[in-house]
């Protein structure tokens, strides 16, 4: 009989719910939990945590889940694979380890991979480089925060080799993180495409939990999903050859089928023939999808070319402020109060040195704009929101204000106001060298 | 009748990119919706959130397309002042696109809560 792995997704974002990975952890028979808890920005703002000496600059999730999941691993001998290293994955390896320690797991084998902070390459080689709006990365190289290259599969699987129970990342390309397990305990060559383009394609739509298994699918009478509030998150039963069928736990809420698995075998994808990753181009456009039974899902059919010479960086830059106030009106003549509120504030905010500014009606255009929204009846209540951008946070700060204001100086019946001002991290992209980047591994023992 | 009476969708974004997926309750509408949802009209739809014409990818074997839409110059998912700065909200929108075509019943599926059933039978 062929041999057979299964691999668990516990998180989709850093802030995900820990109750499914634990129900996993317990009821699906896994070998390996993976978390993936790392967006774009994420790592960024734990190394502006870092420089500011809030915390160690690893997720702030990290002891929590570890604490909730670990007794359970080590009982069962499953691997932790997970980026919550964010910005320090080393850190969050030795605190790991100090966890496990004083839980009486004795040990363990916790490794910290690193290599993807690629700063100082980015402040010596792509000055030149040009971002997506036009300026380059040398004019805003003095408010960088971090950048990190998207690292693949290869010092996971080297981690795991030399006998890792929990492995810890920073930046790694998502997927990756669920190939690793697959090319150690398939000893799957890292130059087969057609293997690489499959596990990737698993790894696709493991990486963001419960959006595979019935969360962000629910529209009710078209989509409706069972038991939404005990969304359980989804494994992949995976074969050596390649082939997957993707369950969740008897009896946990949520569905798996069809549709669910098309929506996030698309999601986020440009190119379905071309996604390009640190391991593989993997091409989706073949894959094929079949119920097996109520929530069983066999996949197969991913494929591959060989991997882009480059990997892409993601580099993190504080890009100005941003001054936000939010107010309400309902009742008899709600939606012409609120424009007027916006007719004033626009006129109060016009010689303030802002760089932009956007007014939305909140219940009307705010998420689909004027076009799409034009037809729909007037609502009973709306919130206006106001939203600029300057060089200074005290220049932002004064759209905060003028919306508090509009309680004593704006029309009639406003209420429940909010503010907020705060400074924007923008994102930049490009690529590096694949040999400009050393991965490498580091251990604790608990 | 509305494309969300044939087809489901998902929004995600990459960088400056937002995905939207178009997928066919039924594969037998699907040739349909390859008719319908031109780059041109979906385009047109998202005026005023887009400033140049949508990327479109199609999936036979899925029974779905994927349309891919730019952000406008300098509002990047991190700068954008939009509540729904991520644009997640969008795949809703797309479904609202009224089909010029007259629809068979055999590609219409079942209303309600009996679609997913009759679709997992297929």
């Amino acid at each position: 009989m062929l041999k057979k792995i299964r691999i668990g997704s516990g998180a989709g974002y850093s802030g995900d719910r820990i109750d499914p990975a634990v129900e996993l952890a317990r009821c699906a028979r896994l070998d390996y939990l993976v978390f993936e808890c790392l967006a774009e920005r994420t790592l960024a703002l734990a190394q502006q945590s870092r420089d500011a000496g809030r915390n160690d600059g690893y997720d702030p999730l990290l002891i929590e889940r570890m604490t909730a999941v670990l007794p359970e691993c080590h009982r069962q001998g499953i691997k932790i694979i997970s980026n919550m290293g964010a910005a320090n994955p080393l850190a969050a390896a030795h605190k790991t380890a100090e966890l496990a320690r004083s839980m009486g797991l004795r040990n363990m084998k916790i490794a910290a991979v690193l290599g993807d902070d690629v700063l100082s390459w980015v402040r010596s080689s792509a000055k030149e480089h040009v971002i997506h709006d036009g300026r380059t990365v040398g004019s805003v190289m003095d408010r960088v925060i971090s950048a990190n290259a998207y690292l693949g599969a290869a010092p996971l699987v080297e981690a795991l080799a030399d006998g890792a129970d929990v492995v810890i990342t920073g930046r790694v390309a998502d997927p990756s993180l669920f190939v690793a397990p697959m090319m150690h305990e398939f000893c799957w060559s890292a130059n087969n495409w057609s293997e690489m383009g499959q596990a990737t394609v698993i790894g696709h739509l493991l990486e963001c939990a419960g959006q595979l298994t019935g969360g962000y699918f629910a529209d009710p009478g078209y989509k409706d999903v069972p038991n939404l509030a005990h969304l359980g998150f989804p494994y992949a039963e995976v074969s050596a050859d390649g082939s997957a069928v993707f369950s969740k736990v008897d009896g946990s809420g949520g569905l798996l089928n069809r549709e669910t698995c098309i929506e996030q075998l698309l999601y986020e994808i440009q190119d379905p023939c071309s996604y390009l990753t640190p391991d593989v181009i993997a091409d989706f456009s073949r894959v094929t999808i079949e119920e097996m039974g109520e929530n069983s899902i066999a996949v197969c059919g991913g494929g591959g070319r060989e991997r882009p010479p480059t990997l892409k960086v993601t580099i993190a830059f504080r890009d100005g402020f941003i001054g936000e106030g939010q107010i309400s009106y309902g009742g008899l003549g709600a939606l012409d109060r609120a424009r007027l509120a916006i007719s004033v504030l626009e006129e109060r905010l016009q010689n303030h040195n802002l760089d932009e500014t956007r007014f939305d009606l909140i219940g009307v255009n705010s998420i689909h704009g004027e076009q799409l929204s034009a037809a729909a009846p007037e609502p009973y209540e709306v919130r206006v929101r106001a939203v600029g951008r300057a060089q200074s946070r005290a220049v932002a700060s004064i759209v905060a204000r003028e919306v508090e204001s509009l309680y004593t100086n704006g029309p009639a019946g406003g209420g429940g106001v909010t503010t907020s001002t705060r400074e924007t991290v923008n994102l930049a992209t490009t690529l590096i060298p694949s040999n400009c980047v050393r991965a490498s591994v580091q251990y604790e023992v608990s | 009748m509305q494309l969300r009476e044939l087809a489901h969708s998902r929004t995600g974004d990459k960088g400056n990119l937002i995905t939207i997926s178009v997928i066919a309750y039924r594969p037998e509408s699907f040739p349909l919706l390859v008719r319908e949802l031109t780059v041109d009209r979906v385009t047109e739809h998202f005026r005023g959130l887009v400033d140049r014409p949508v990327e479109l990818y199609v999936l036979p074997g899925l029974s779905a397309l994927t349309f891919v839409l730019h952000r406008p110059l300098n509002q990047g998912v991190t700068r954008s002042l939009a509540l729904d700065a991520h644009g997640k909200c969008l795949g809703s929108a797309i479904l609202s696109i009224e089909l010029a075509e007259p629809v068979d019943a055999d590609v219409r599926p079942v209303a309600g809560a009996d679609r997913s059933r009759a679709y997992s039978e297929i």
